[in-house]
């Protein structure tokens, strides 16, 4: 009912606005059309000043509304790089945008026709125009060398003493494996996938490296201040392994692998104390990958070494899973496959 | 090829045409009989044609941004039922909410009807065929049979895309970037069913139709130029549309290459873009194939892409700011090299959006510093547009609001191109809100104004009538504030690095902070939306009912489109196409206020 009661208010507005649009066509005959240009000139000079004022104090007033809600300064070491990159650049290019649209706006208005002002003729000005090509090359020349200079230190190897963890994404969750003891993944094939015979990466069961390797879904651990390597692929369509609170990211390819590793600075605990209890590091997949790409959502617990190695000791091993005779969905039920991932995914059962 | 020669080859043409009669009569109107249908629908006519690629573009661009305002309605307001819905879209959207899947299939179309069917057949087809024989002063194109060929492609291309609407699995709903293997697989999702081979089909006939179109254009701009049109004489319209041209004929081959493959990987059982799936249970035989490949191909298109949408917008923006300005255009050279360095640079970007793909540091590091070269050119053009409007006498016609409308855009969109494509930055930002706010404001929304320009310029050529200029002042000022009050706030969403292609927050807790300003965006689209179908009445009407044009030059512009009559017919000019002596923005020159280009050299003129 209300929707037909809308549909008839914008009708209604519709036909108002255009019986005004079309008197007012009448009375700039009956006026004089150059006058109603000369009027309408005036009127529209006025409002782009308007609009420069009005946008600029919105544009102030917007950051006042939302800075508080945007993310707290990133966890990891590579995050503070890009944050980092983010001010030098937010730097930049507001000065710029807030000089160019002054002018724009300001030029609109200040050279609107009046009678007896002439036009200058300006048709070109190599100083200007060399000086205008010079400084914004100088300018990107800065932006670029700080990018490529922090883009290397994030893109570069991992150091050897990193955690390493491997990330499977698939419609719709992720699922982590710690190498054992021997601090080597066991080789995996993915004709061997077979979650009905707890098999859910695919590990070569003849491969000894496999014997060790946990699997755990949905939600990772990590030592603080440890650097932490993420071998990343997936199982069906691309995925995207996003950590908005670290502000890394990296796509989870099907047959490709990929690495992200860095160095969280702050543990769980600590975030929660500062920013209130239901604060999660949450991974997000950041890639569409189907209907429930919205809820593929992960969590990453960031603790001491001593919490870690205990949450890590309770786990099986997936070698141990799947040779005991238990059904499989004692895997799923386990502890690691925290509550908190089951929600988003539940309407993939439908 | 001189003009007399290209006058006599028109005169040959036309005698096979029986269209155009060059007999110095002066009244060179149809004389022989056209039917309706080859006067209207198959028509080889370039200005008919322009006309249709644009109200096929229009009725496009309606679909296009309906399908936002219903995926804004969810997004805005999650916890409400809207039964009306239900009424509309059946069972995706059953109980008034909107399906996942069908959330997914409307981006996806959202997507790809705008960038492709709107902003470029929409916006280069229209203007293209439009402007180009009547600002180069030909008659028609090089062949305009194969124009007429380039809107029925265009046109085919339009009834399957469609028609794949109507399919019980629904239209394709992999991004309109189409990633294989969610859109190759189709156990993946429901869309990746009938729903992709006809999406891909789909872009292969748009594809022949951009590619007849492209080639046409060039041709046309490089050999049936007027006596006395040198290539620095040309409007910056045509050079805008000469390298938009260019573009789309040497990368949109590209993107068949790869939609064709993705067909075989879908149906053949080839194993371009699979490898190690293992989907819904099954485990799939492909191995070897790189799903990263079809992004390169993709991207080989789809970033000059951009650019195949902006220049024409920006060509058009010149044009209409020298002459509202009545001041020429600053820096014309800088203008044609910077459009020049846009085109040449929109081929070393494309991975510049494959940042995070786990592509080579290195490789990855060459396209940063491509893809911030780009910014000198855009600064060039910008700085330029701004010293254009200095010291002029401006006229606020809705056309030059449009068009400052556009400098501003591009300015703020711009701008956060510098952040994005600094792959540093991109790590944190990439397929996040801020992206949705970059390429909106810098291309969809920008280019819709050079658009919008281009119409409110142009319409007194195209049908002889003015459109109303008080629903263009309204029409100017909502959509100009919608657009900043829409993507402005995005920004910050996308600091907080929000995911694009999200239909729900609710389980998220990083996430879940922006339900107020959900609301105030899918409002403010709403009302941008009202206005814009006030743009399209107003565009039909005034095609039947607007104030009649009495003058034939009533912007008193310099360029030859203004030295045809008020309704011009198939050939443009009754008698003998007019010479050109000089370039088009002799815009109060010696204290005159405009000289047309058609005017001689007087002996005491000073030279610029």
């Amino acid at each position: 009912m209300s929707t037909t009661w809308i549909i008839v208010a914008l009708l209604l507005g519709f036909i108002v606005v255009f019986q005004i649009a079309k008197a007012s066509e009448y009375v700039s005959i009956l006026k004089g059309e150059d006058k109603t240009r000369k009027d309408n000139n005036r009127i529209n000079a006025f409002l782009l000043l308007v609009f420069l004022i009005v946008g600029m104090f919105g544009v102030w007033y917007c950051n006042e509304r939302l800075k508080g809600k945007i993310l707290p300064p990133a966890a990891s070491d590579h995050g503070e790089k890009i944050d980092t990159m983010i001010w030098i650049t937010l730097i930049i290019t507001f000065v710029v945008f807030v000089i160019t649209q002054i002018l724009l706006f300001w030029f609109a208005f200040k050279y609107q026709e009046r009678e007896g002002q002439k036009a200058y003729y300006f048709p070109h000005n190599n100083k200007l125009e060399v000086i205008w090509t010079v400084i914004p090359a100088i300018t990107l020349t800065v932006l670029v060398g700080f990018g490529l200079f922090y883009w290397y230190q994030i893109t570069g190897e991992a150091p050897k003493d990193a955690q390493v963890i491997e990330v499977t994404g698939s419609q719709f969750k992720w699922e982590f494996r710690y190498p054992g003891k021997d601090g080597k993944l066991g080789k995996k094939y993915y004709k061997n996938i077979n979650e009905d015979k707890s098999n859910p990466l695919g590990q070569i069961w003849e491969d000894p490296d496999n014997r060790d390797d946990k699997v755990v879904t949905g939600e990772v651990h990590v030592v603080v201040g440890k650097p932490v390597k993420f071998v990343i692929g997936a199982k069906d369509v691309i995925h995207d392994f996003g950590l908005a609170h670290f502000r890394m990211k990296m796509d989870a390819v099907p047959g490709i692998p990929t690495t992200m590793w860095f160095t969280p600075k702050y543990t769980t605990r600590e975030m929660k104390a500062k920013y209130g209890d239901d604060f999660n590091y949450e991974i997000s997949c950041d890639q569409m990958c189907g209907p429930g790409h919205y809820g593929m959502r992960g969590v990453i617990v960031v603790e001491s070494e001593g919490e870690f190695k205990v949450w890590l000791a309770q786990k099986q091993s997936q070698y141990a899973i799947a040779h005991s005779e238990q059904p499989p969905a004692n895997r799923s039920s386990s502890p690691a496959d925290s509550t908190s991932n089951s929600k988003p995914t539940a309407f993939l059962n439908k | 090829m001189s003009n007399d020669q290209t006058i006599h080859v028109h005169e040959g043409a036309a005698g096979t045409h029986e269209v155009i009669h060059t007999n110095g009569h002066g009244n060179g109107h149809h004389h022989h009989k056209q039917s309706f249908i080859t006067k209207y629908i198959f028509s080889q006519d370039h200005k008919t044609i322009g006309k249709q690629f644009l109200i096929t573009g229009i009725i496009w661009a309606i679909i296009g941004a309906f399908f936002s305002v219903v995926f804004r309605l969810q997004l805005g307001f999650p916890d409400t039922t809207f039964p009306f819905l239900e009424k509309i879209f059946g069972h995706w959207a059953r109980g008034g909410k909107l399906d996942p899947e069908f959330y997914y299939a409307l981006i996806t179309m959202h997507g790809t009807i705008l960038v492709f069917f709107v902003l470029t057949a929409g916006l280069s087809g229209t203007f293209a065929n439009l402007l180009i024989p009547l600002q180069v002063g030909a008659r028609d194109m090089a062949s305009p049979f194969m124009n007429m060929l380039s809107y029925w492609f265009f046109f085919l291309a339009s009834v399957i895309m469609m028609s794949s609407l109507f399919l019980q699995t629904g239209p394709a709903s992999g991004g309109w970037t189409m990633y294989p293997p969610l859109s190759a697989l189709h156990d993946a999702q429901p869309g990746s069913k009938a729903g992709a081979d006809m999406w891909l089909i789909s872009m292969a006939m748009f594809i022949v139709s951009s590619l007849l179109g492209g080639l046409n254009y060039i041709a046309t701009i490089l050999n049936m130029r007027t006596k006395g049109m040198t290539m620095t004489r040309l409007p910056l319209t045509i050079w805008g549309l000469f390298f938009t041209a260019i573009l789309g004929v040497l990368s949109f081959p590209v993107l068949l290459s790869g939609a064709i493959l993705l067909l075989f990987d879908r149906n053949l059982g080839t194993s371009f873009y699979l490898s190690d799936i293992y989907v819904k249970g099954h485990i799939l035989p492909n191995e070897g194939g790189s799903p990263i490949l079809y992004q390169h191909l993709f991207w080989f298109l789809g970033h000059p892409e951009v650019y195949i949408i902006i220049l024409p917008a920006m060509g058009m923006v010149s044009e209409i700011m020298s002459v509202n300005s009545r001041k020429p255009i600053f820096g014309y050279m800088a203008m044609v090299g910077s459009l020049f360095a846009i085109c040449i640079l929109a081929f070393l970007v494309w991975a510049h959006h494959m940042f995070v793909t786990g592509m080579n540091p290195f490789l990855g590091s060459v396209f940063v510093l491509l893809t911030l070269l780009i910014a000198i050119p855009s600064a060039i053009k910008v700085f330029n547009w701004l010293t254009t409007i200095w010291r002029g006498n401006i006229r606020f016609t809705p056309a030059m609001l449009f068009a400052i409308g556009f400098v501003s855009l591009f300015i703020s969109g711009g701008l956060t191109g510098i952040w994005l494509g600094n792959s540093t930055i991109d790590i944190h930002v990439h397929d996040t809100y801020f992206v949705i706010a970059h390429f909106h404001i810098v291309m969809g929304v920008s280019a819709f104004f050079g658009m919008f320009a281009g119409v409110y310029h142009w319409f007194p050529k195209m049908f002889g009538r003015y459109m109303n200029n008080t629903l263009g002042y309204i029409h100017f000022w909502i959509t100009m504030c919608g657009a900043y009050l829409i993507f402005w706030p995005m920004h910050y969403m996308g600091m907080a690095g929000v995911p694009r292609r999200y239909l729900d927050f609710t389980p998220w807790t990083s996430f879940n902070k922006f339900g107020d300003l959900n609301k105030m965006i899918s409002i403010v689209t709403i009302v941008v939306f009202a206005v814009s179908l006030l743009f399209v009445f107003n565009f039909f009407y005034s095609i039947f009912k607007g104030r009649k044009v009495r003058t034939m030059n009533p912007w008193e512009a310099n360029t030859l489109e203004w030295t045809t009559p008020i309704n011009p017919g198939h050939g443009n000019w009754p008698s003998d196409i007019p010479e050109v002596h000089r370039w088009p923005y002799d815009y109060g020159k010696d204290g005159r206020d405009h000289i047309m280009q058609t005017e001689p050299v007087n002996p005491g003129e000073t030279t610029h």
